[in-house]
């Protein structure tokens, strides 16, 4: 008979005397936390992606109650969860500007020409390491293998006809596909801005007509036509500041080689299913 | 056998993750980055040392006399998961900093093998409370060095481009343990 009810004592016993102890201890060094971060670690989806700069959705909701960071950092939860930590917190929705990327170049088959025949790993990473400027004539545009496609978790960038396009709907605006693009010619910009220099070539524009017919060749014709005085010329290349842009499109308009892309007067590019 | 050599035989001859087998599992997981390896290996030492002490009490003063030591494996994750949270609600209000840097990683090891297989160890060589505790302290400190070198392998190995893309991750994180743990076994031997 003991040998069942000693077992059953001393392990319910160890059992009973932990359980108390540890409802003593959690009541006894209770931690006051701030009530709100309890709510925003419950409004955040929980995927401790590390998309915001923490390390978990218990560091991000910390930050936000400490006010440390932006509220709308959450790529995952994007605008909804935003607009609930804004609610917890008391303050009104978050209107930074949510970012989207762009694809500074637009050398698609047909306006630009590859050098060579590249037959190796069908990566940009593999690609670009091709002794040369890699098996594109331009030195600054898109290889077209898609390493920024493989990079995106939402389906908003796509290869169409040999150069990159990102979808501004789908886009989240988390930098993966900056990251991944070895020229580094995707960058970050302003949703609400339309209006965007969509070419990467500094070169003079002598060097650039012989490479492509819609690369930026330096003419300053944009320069002249800002209302606002927004765009300058780094080297032979014109950069738009977007924090002064008014989307007014002239810019675009007026470039003789159309290297300035207005997502405001272009029709939405539906992808091919399959692209190669 | 003296202490001294029980240190260095624990930490180096009979490495818990290269000899013996035991804590892989947050060995390959928690390896990726120095920075918390360091984190892991801390709270592994930490725990190791702390939990082999109640084990040992327990098992000593409450299962042996009783004539219940086959309960020894229920009884010991029952103390080392108790344990372990205590101390982490303990150290959450009396050491923030401390709980910050190893917070997250305590719970990840409360049932690890590691930490039962030291205490089953203790258990079964009939140590004494000081030689147990210097057992423990010395597999954790093995534990710790061995997840520090292969968190430092694995960034050098990352950084590596030409690493082809079926080998990249946990495939060369396993050839890269299974190396260690050939070159450990240089160790053995050293400790009679």
């Amino acid at each position: 008979m003991t040998a069942i009810i000693y077992p059953m004592f001393v392990m319910g016993g160890l059992g009973a005397v932990f359980g108390c102890l540890l409802a003593f201890a959690s009541k006894k060094f209770d931690v006051a936390v701030d009530p709100r971060q309890i709510k925003i670690r419950a409004a955040l989806p929980g995927a401790n992606c590390g998309g915001c700069g923490y390390p978990g959705c218990d560091g991000y909701a910390e930050g936000c109650v400490l006010g440390a960071c932006a509220l709308n950092k959450c790529v995952v939860g994007g605008a909804p969860v935003a607009e609930k930590i804004a609610e917890i917190m008391g303050v009104a929705a978050d209107d930074a500007d949510p970012e989207v990327a762009f694809v500074r170049c637009q050398g698609t088959f047909d306006k630009t020409n590859k050098d060579c025949v590249y037959l190796g790993i069908g990566d940009c990473q593999s690609a670009s390491v091709v002794p040369g400027k890699g098996p594109t004539s331009c030195a600054f545009a898109c290889m077209g293998f898609g390493t920024c496609v493989k990079a995106c978790k939402f389906d908003a960038i796509h290869v169409v006809n040999g150069a990159a396009q990102v979808d501004r709907d789908k886009c989240v605006g988390c930098k993966a596909c900056v990251e991944a693009c070895p020229r580094g010619i995707i960058t970050m910009v302003p949703k609400k801005k339309m209006v965007h220099v969509a070419c990467s070539n500094p070169m003079p524009g002598a060097l650039v007509r012989k490479v492509c017919t819609v690369g930026c060749i330096g003419c300053q014709m944009c320069v002249k036509v800002c209302p606002k005085q927004t765009i300058s010329m780094k080297g032979a290349l014109a950069v738009i500041d977007p924090s002064n842009c008014v989307n007014c499109g002239l810019c675009a308009s007026k470039c003789p080689v159309h290297a300035i892309d207005n997502s405001k007067a272009k029709p939405v590019v539906v992808p091919p299913a399959s692209v190669a | 056998m003296n202490l001294l050599g029980l240190l260095i035989s624990s930490i180096f001859v009979n490495n818990i993750v290269f000899m013996r087998f035991l804590g892989c599992c947050p060995f390959l997981g928690v390896s990726g980055k120095l920075e918390t390896a360091k984190g892991m290996g801390l709270a592994v030492v930490f725990v190791i040392t702390f939990s082999s002490v109640m084990t040992w009490l327990a098992y000593n003063f409450l299962l042996a006399p009783l004539g219940l030591d086959y309960l020894y494996t229920l009884a010991f994750i029952l103390i080392i998961a108790a344990l372990v949270q205590f101390v982490e609600i303990v150290m959450k209000k009396m050491m923030p900093a401390l709980y910050k840097s190893l917070g997250i990683f305590l719970p990840l090891i409360t049932t690890n093998c590691a930490v039962l297989g030291v205490a089953v160890i203790n258990m079964n060589e009939k140590y004494d409370l000081l030689t147990a505790v210097v057992n423990a302290f010395g597999t954790a400190v093995g534990y710790m060095l061995a997840i520090v070198m292969m968190a430092g392998i694995r960034e050098k190995i990352e950084l590596n481009a030409s690493m082809p893309r079926c080998m990249r991750g946990l495939p060369i994180a396993l050839i890269t343990a299974g190396l260690m743990s050939i070159a450990f076994m240089g160790f053995s031997g050293l400790v009679k």
